[in-house]
C-alpha cells in the first residue's frame, strides 16, 4: 500500500495528513523541527474562522471553501461557535457601511444589543454580527491533530525528508519557494497579553484604515491581537508602529486593556501566490500544497480536500493550478 | 502633455499600488486602465528580497517611490535615499505628515526636506497643500513639479476647494500640477483635468472598490474625458438660457 509522506506539520501538513488518513491512506510526516511549534506560521494565527467577514476583501473562493471548514475542524479540535463582532469607531462608520456591502449573513447590531453580546463593549453604537462564524485555538487545534494522528498510526520524522521520496506532499509553507517561485512573504505581527479585567467571548474586529485589527480570546483572560499585513519579506522584529496600533486597538476597545501582561511577540511570514488564494501543484513525484495566506485554517481543510481528491482519486479541484506528474 | 522632469507620461493617471486585495487584482487594475505611473511606498523595515517590489517592476510602468508615513524631514530623506536604491530612480514623491487625523502635510518640513533632496540630485514630488505661497517655495526649493490635494488622503471626498486649485493652476501655469489625494469618484478625478490638471494620483478609491480593475479603468475613461475637455475650451456657465437655434421669425402662436 501506497506511503504517504507529508513535509512539514504546519497546519497545511497536519490537516493533509488528517484528510488523507480519515479516507484510508497510510501517511508519514517528516518535520526537521519536530512536533508543531513556533517555527510554523500557523502557529502564530488567530484561529478564527470567519469566511464572510474575510470575504469582505477576498475572493470568493476564500469563501466557498472556508464555509466547509467548521464541520471539519469540529471534528477534529473544539469549535467556539460564538460568532464574530465587527465594530468601528463612530469616525469610521463608512467603513462599516462599506464592509456590511461587501458581505453577507451578518445582522446589524445597535449599543444594546452590542452590550447583550459582550457586557464589555460599551464604547460602540454600531457593529455588524457574524452569528455563524467560530473561532478556535490554533496552538491546541494542531496539538490534537498531531496527537490523533500518532494515534491513527502516522509516523513523525524529526528529520528532512528523504530527497528523491516518492508520494511527496510538500506543505512547508514559504520554505518551499526555492520550487514554487510565484510565492511571496506576507509579514504578520502579533501580540498575546493577558488582561482578567476584560471578558470577551467571541472574536471582535475593529474597522481600521491600514490592517485587519482582531481581538480572539484564548480563554483565561488570554487574547491574541493581530494581525497586520505588510508587504515585507523581513519577520526579524516587530516594529514600535504596529505594537502601537494592536494595541490602540485593544484600547479603544476597552481602556481595561491598558492594563493587560504583554505575555507574547510573534511575527512571521505567511506564503503567498499572486492573488492570495491557495495552490495545489504536482511536479513529478511530488504535489506542493501552499499559499494559504492570512486563512491557514479557514482553508487547510479545503487544500487538505483538494490534494486527497488529487493524491487518491486523481481529481482535480480548483486549487490545481499545474500537474505534471 | 507637461513633460515631468523632462519625463513624457504616456497618460495622466498616477496609480498607487496599496491595499489591494491581493497583487494579482493590483495587476489587472493596472491593465484594464492602462495607468501610466505606479506610486510605491517605502517602510524602512522592509529590508531587502522584496517579491512585491519585483511585481511592481514587472507591471511595466514608471515608478514614482513615495515617502508615505514619514513625519520628520530626517525620515524622509532617509527613506528617498532607501528608494532611489531600490527602484534606481531620481524621482520621489514627497509626504511630510503632519497630523495623524487629517494626515496634512506639513507644509514646513516638506519645503526643507524638498530643498535638501533636490541639492542631492532627486527629483522632488511634493504632497502639498493647495497653497500658493508653499507652491512657490517648494519652486524655489527646487521641485518641478506640485502636487496638491484634493482633500484629506483616502477621504473620497474630491476637490474640496475648487477656488483654490483653479488659483493654483493660474498662478503656475508652467508648472505640471497633479492632484494627489482626497479623490473618490471618477467624476472627481474628470473635474481636476477640466480645471487643466496635468494629471491625477489615486490610490484608495481603486484598491478599496468592490472591483478596482473596474474602478482603475473608470478613473482613466474619466481622466481621458476630462483632459479633452480643457483641450476642447468647454463654454462658460451662464444664467440665462442661450437658445441654439434662433428665436427671430418663429411665429407668436398666442
Amino acid at each position: 500500500m501506497t506511503v504517504w509522506s507529508v513535509i512539514g506539520s504546519g497546519v497545511a501538513g497536519l490537516a493533509v495528513a488528517s484528510e488523507l488518513v480519515s479516507r484510508g491512506a497510510r501517511v508519514q510526516v517528516f518535520d526537521p523541527v519536530g512536533p508543531p511549534g513556533a517555527h510554523g506560521c500557523s502557529w502564530w494565527a488567530g484561529g478564527m474562522l470567519a469566511p464572510w467577514c474575510e470575504y469582505e476583501n477576498a475572493e470568493e473562493p476564500v469563501l466557498r471553501l472556508g464555509r466547509t471548514a467548521l464541520n471539519w475542524w469540529a471534528a477534529r479540535t473544539q469549535l467556539h461557535r460564538r460568532g464574530t463582532l465587527v465594530l468601528a469607531s463612530p469616525r469610521d462608520l463608512p467603513d462599516l457601511r462599506r464592509f456590511a456591502r461587501r458581505t453577507e449573513r451578518f445582522a446589524e447590531v445597535d449599543q444594546t444589543k452590542i452590550a447583550l453580546l459582550e457586557p464589555d463593549l460599551h464604547n460602540f453604537t454600531k457593529g455588524l454580527h457574524f452569528a455563524d462564524e467560530a473561532h478556535l485555538d490554533p496552538r491546541q487545534a494542531l496539538r490534537d491533530l498531531y496527537r490523533q494522528l500518532q494515534e491513527q498510526g502516522v509516523v513523525f520524522h524529526r528529520k528532512l525528508a528523504p530527497s528523491r521520496l516518492e508520494n511527496a506532499i510538500d506543505c512547508r509553507g514559504l520554505h518551499a519557494r526555492e520550487v514554487l517561485h510565484d510565492l511571496r512573504g506576507v509579514k504578520g505581527e502579533m501580540l498575546v497579553i493577558r488582561c482578567p479585567d476584560v471578558a470577551l467571548t467571541r472574536p471582535v474586529r475593529l474597522l481600521h484604515p491600514r490592517m485587519p485589527l482582531y481581538v480572539v480570546p484564548r480563554g483565561d483572560g488570554v487574547y491574541m491581537l493581530g494581525a497586520t499585513m505588510i508587504e515585507s519579506e523581513d519577520s526579524s522584529r516587530i516594529t514600535a508602529r504596529s505594537m502601537l496600533e494592536l494595541l490602540s486597538a485593544a484600547y479603544a476597545l476597552n481602556p481595561a486593556f491598558g492594563e493587560a501582561e504583554v505575555l507574547e511577540i510573534g511575527v512571521d511570514l505567511r506564503p503567498a501566490f499572486p492573488d492570495n488564494l491557495p495552490r495545489i501543484r504536482r511536479l513529478g513525484r511530488t504535489i506542493y500544497a501552499n499559499g494559504l495566506y492570512r486563512h491557514g485554517y479557514l482553508l487547510a481543510p479545503a487544500l487538505a480536500q483538494g490534494v486527497a481528491d488529487l493524491a487518491l482519486e486523481n481529481k482535480h479541484s480548483e486549487m490545481v493550478d499545474d500537474d505534471r506528474a | 502633455m507637461k513633460a515631468f522632469y523632462g519625463t513624457q507620461l504616456p497618460n495622466p493617471l498616477m496609480l498607487g499600488t496599496a491595499q489591494y486585495p491581493s497583487p494579482a487584482i493590483l495587476e489587472q487594475a493596472f491593465r484594464d486602465s492602462g495607468a501610466g505611473v505606479a506610486t510605491v511606498s517605502l517602510r524602512r523595515e522592509s529590508g531587502a528580497g522584496q517579491t512585491f517590489w519585483q511585481m511592481i517592476r514587472e507591471l511595466g510602468v514608471l515608478i514614482l517611490p513615495n515617502t508615505a508615513g514619514c513625519h520628520t524631514v530626517k525620515e524622509a530623506v532617509t527613506t528617498a535615499h532607501m528608494a532611489r536604491e531600490v527602484f534606481d530612480t531620481r524621482w520621489i514623491k514627497l509626504e511630510l505628515i503632519g497630523q495623524t487625523d487629517s494626515l496634512q502635510p506639513d507644509v514646513f518640513q516638506l519645503v526643507e526636506a524638498a530643498r535638501i533632496l533636490t541639492e542631492d540630485g532627486f527629483q522632488v514630488f511634493p504632497y502639498t497643500t493647495d497653497d500658493l505661497i508653499v507652491g512657490e517655495r517648494l519652486l524655489a526649493a527646487g521641485c518641478e513639479v506640485l502636487m496638491p490635494w484634493g482633500a484629506p488622503i483616502g477621504s473620497g471626498r474630491g476637490l474640496n476647494n475648487e477656488y483654490a486649485l483653479r488659483a493654483m493652476r493660474a498662478e503656475f501655469p508652467d508648472v505640471p500640477l497633479v492632484i494627489d489625494a482626497g479623490i473618490g469618484l471618477p467624476s472627481h478625478a474628470a473635474q481636476a483635468m477640466e480645471l487643466g490638471y496635468d494629471a491625477v494620483l489615486l490610490n484608495t478609491a481603486v484598491a478599496r472598490a468592490g472591483y478596482p480593475a473596474a474602478m482603475a479603468k473608470a478613473m482613466m475613461l474619466a481622466i481621458e474625458a476630462g483632459q479633452l475637455s480643457y483641450q476642447a475650451d468647454p463654454i462658460e456657465a451662464r444664467d440665462m438660457a442661450e437658445p441654439s437655434t434662433p428665436v427671430i421669425g418663429k411665429a407668436f402662436l398666442s
